[in-house]
């Protein structure tokens, strides 16, 4: 239905440069995530493709035309916002139908197309309410609905679940995912959250400080972060950092010198890196291995059991490690633990913060959401 | 705890009964002009200068209200305030009208389409609550004069309209302040312009703050005395004028009671708009935010 592209887009209030020059393309029929902590530009980005705020500089373009100057309602887009935006003297009905009553679209025609996409939301019995006697995830849905009727191009979701509870949340991530497969739009997405960003994208954007970091798949922005900031913006719980000192490098990866002592080679480019670089180690924490011959080791200060897992906050030196084990470790708190990790999960990251090249691409680096579904099966997927 | 609460000492007890007793005399006290004033305007004038100020009528009757409607003299007419009453119902009405719509489009405007400098000229505005009136008495009638609307009745209008922006801005300002920003940016998307929006979108949920600004400028306009005494004719004078020219006008003995009458019919309509819509008033005041 439609591609956007970006370029060089820059924003600018008085002073302050909010998004630094950022280019990007968006695919037809993606589903794209903006990810990024608050603050970084992801929201007045969104805003910017809306229409609502003008870029300072830069392009933006649907299907190759430049629409800067064009005005929100004509740009074919539709947009949910955090707090819903209903209008809350209208009822349901009246909500989603106000673009088509503004154009001027027949009653009778404006009705047809509310109880459509009432029906794909099972709106249906509220479409007489008005906002005020509707739940949270009802509200989202007539959010989501009132986008619907307006049949854009591309959706715009701007934090659409941050409101819900945390199971809500779950449900309307999964029945997004499945409107996405049903509408075959493009779909722009922002969110602090990234396990929204995971659980949905076909491709992440992850922004931090008006730039873009890195965009690529989950399962890419997972296993090969670009930069120290991704890998520990990816990823739950936070990934572990670790200062090593670089003892050589090898056609099959640098060899490092970790800090009890021990030694690995992890199969990462350092080709370029002068001899004896202070480098930094990241091993995420389900990738941390309990072994009593593991390199590795510290007391456990705290000690979370989840059932299924465990999490494990273990004190070494100055750093709270954290290491996702079983759920059945009989572990207490003060134990001392040792641990290691696979040299092939680990990561390296330079004095600039940037990760050294790894010498193998994960097999499911290249995965979208889209790839998930079997082959051959249309948009079927559990509601 | 509600046992507690019900098994009080007799010095709980007392102090209770002394609390009341203290509320009771104050309303007393607060209510007792607007009796006095009652009943001295339905006693013969007879009455007033033989009894005493509190005592109650004796023989009620409704020859002073009538008299003070129709033909006490207000200096040299003898016509009542009937008629300066609907005058200032001609000057009340568009002039609360005109600064009520104008406060609800400066207040959207400063909330929902902020421009550079918003703040200020907000700020500018709030001054205008604070100018004392005496002081733009000269430079105003100088202004009425060169747009050729001095002593007329449009002339008193535009200068309550502009005294009452800074506060119906105000108003609406803060009230809009606490409107969600994304129903504007959800009513552009949807294809809706600036005066759509505030027509479909804000004006519909402004109702608590419309009553507001409506009764309060009402008050402000109807008790006026300075403007209506320096800009006004003698036949667009408002009632609170003619109320002073009356109770002035000495021909022989004073008739208190007429004095009395002309006072209430000109106090009527403020006490009547707050009575209707007094509890809107108070809703509006602390209405923070409308919640979707």
């Amino acid at each position: 239905m439609a591609t956007l592209q970006l370029h060089n887009i820059t924003k600018r209030f008085g002073d302050t440069e909010v998004i630094k020059g950022i280019d990007l393309e968006v695919n037809d029929r993606e589903f794209v995530v903006f990810v990024g902590p608050s603050g970084c530009g992801k929201s007045t980005l969104m805003r910017m493709i809306a229409g609502l705020e003008s870029a300072t500089d830069g392009d933006i373009l649907i299907d190759g035309q430049r629409i800067n100057d064009v005005g929100p309602a004509d740009r074919g887009l539709a947009m949910v916002f955090q707090s819903y935006a209903l209008y809350p003297h209208m009822t349901v009905e009246g909500n989603m139908g106000f673009s088509m009553r503004l154009a001027g679209v027949p009653k009778e025609e404006r009705r047809a197309k509310v109880l459509e996409a009432a029906k794909i939301l099972q709106l249906e019995p509220l479409l007489d309410r008005k906002p005020k006697a509707l739940s949270g995830g009802q509200r989202q849905r007539v959010a989501i609905g009132r986008a619907i009727v307006r049949n854009p191009s591309i959706f715009l979701f701007d934090e659409p679940l941050s409101n819900l509870d945390a199971a809500l949340r779950v449900q309307m991530r999964i029945e997004l995912a499945r409107l996405h497969d049903e509408l075959d739009a493009t779909m722009i997405y922002v969110t602090h959250d990234q396990i929204e960003a995971m659980t949905m994208a076909d491709k992440i954007v992850v922004l931090h400080d008006g730039v873009v970091e890195q965009v690529g798949s989950p399962m890419a922005l997972y296993h090969h972060p670009c930069n120290r900031f991704v890998a520990g913006f990816i990823g739950s719980p936070k990934m572990n950092f670790l200062q090593v000192t670089m003892t050589g490098v090898t056609p099959d990866g640098v060899a490092i010198r970790l800090p009890g002592g021990g030694e690995r080679s992890v199969p990462v480019d350092g080709q370029h890196l002068a001899p004896n670089a202070a480098l930094e180690l990241g091993v995420r924490p389900e990738h941390l291995v309990l072994d009593e011959q593991g390199p590795l080791s510290g007391q456990i200060k705290v000690l979370e059991r989840l059932g299924g897992q465990t999490s494990l906050y273990v004190q070494m030196d100055d750093e709270l490690i954290t290491i996702m084990a079983d759920g059945d470790v009989a572990y207490r708190v003060n134990d001392t633990v040792h641990f290691g990790f696979a040299p092939e999960r680990a990561h390296l990251f330079d004095t600039d913060g940037l990760a050294l090249p790894s010498l193998e691409q994960h097999p499911l680096a290249g995965l979208t959401r889209q790839d998930n579904r079997a082959p051959g099966s249309p948009s079927e997927e559990p509601a | 705890m509600a046992n507690v609460i019900r098994r009080q000492t007799p010095a709980a007890r007392l102090f209770r009964g002394l609390l009341y007793g203290v509320l009771i005399l104050a309303a007393l006290f607060y209510i007792l002009p607007l009796v006095v004033m009652l009943m001295t305007s339905v006693k013969p004038l007879s009455e007033i200068s033989a009894g005493s100020l509190l005592s109650l009528p004796q023989n009620p009757t409704l020859t002073p209200w009538t008299k003070a409607w129709g033909e006490a003299c207000t200096g040299m007419r003898c016509e009542g305030v009937g008629g300066y009453f609907w005058n200032s119902f001609a000057i009340v009405i568009p002039a609360v009208l005109i600064s009520t719509t104008i406060g609800a489009l400066n207040g959207y405007a400063l909330t929902k389409w902020r421009f550079k400098g918003s703040e200020l000229v907000f700020a500018l505005m709030l001054f205008g609550c604070f100018i004392p009136f005496q002081v733009v008495l000269l430079p105003m009638a100088q202004t009425l004069g060169w747009l050729g609307i001095s002593s007329s009745r449009a002339g008193l209008i535009l200068v309550h309209v502009v005294f009452g922006i800074a506060f119906t801005t105000l108003f609406f300002r803060n009230f809009y302040v606490g409107i969600p920003n994304e129903l504007v940016s959800a009513a552009k998307l949807d294809g809706a312009g600036f005066f759509r929006i505030f027509w479909r979108i804000l004006l519909p949920v402004s109702a608590p703050i419309i009553v507001v600004s409506v009764i309060w400028q009402f008050t402000q306009i109807w008790n006026d005395f300075l403007f209506g005494v320096a800009f006004s004719a003698h036949n667009t004078q408002p009632v609170t004028v003619a109320l002073n020219n009356l109770v002035n006008t000495s021909t022989g003995v004073r008739e208190y009671n007429v004095d009395m009458a002309a006072a209430m019919i000109a106090a009527l309509p403020t006490l009547v708009v707050y009575v209707l819509a007094g509890k809107y008033f108070v809703r509006g005041l602390t209405a923070g935010s409308v919640k979707g």
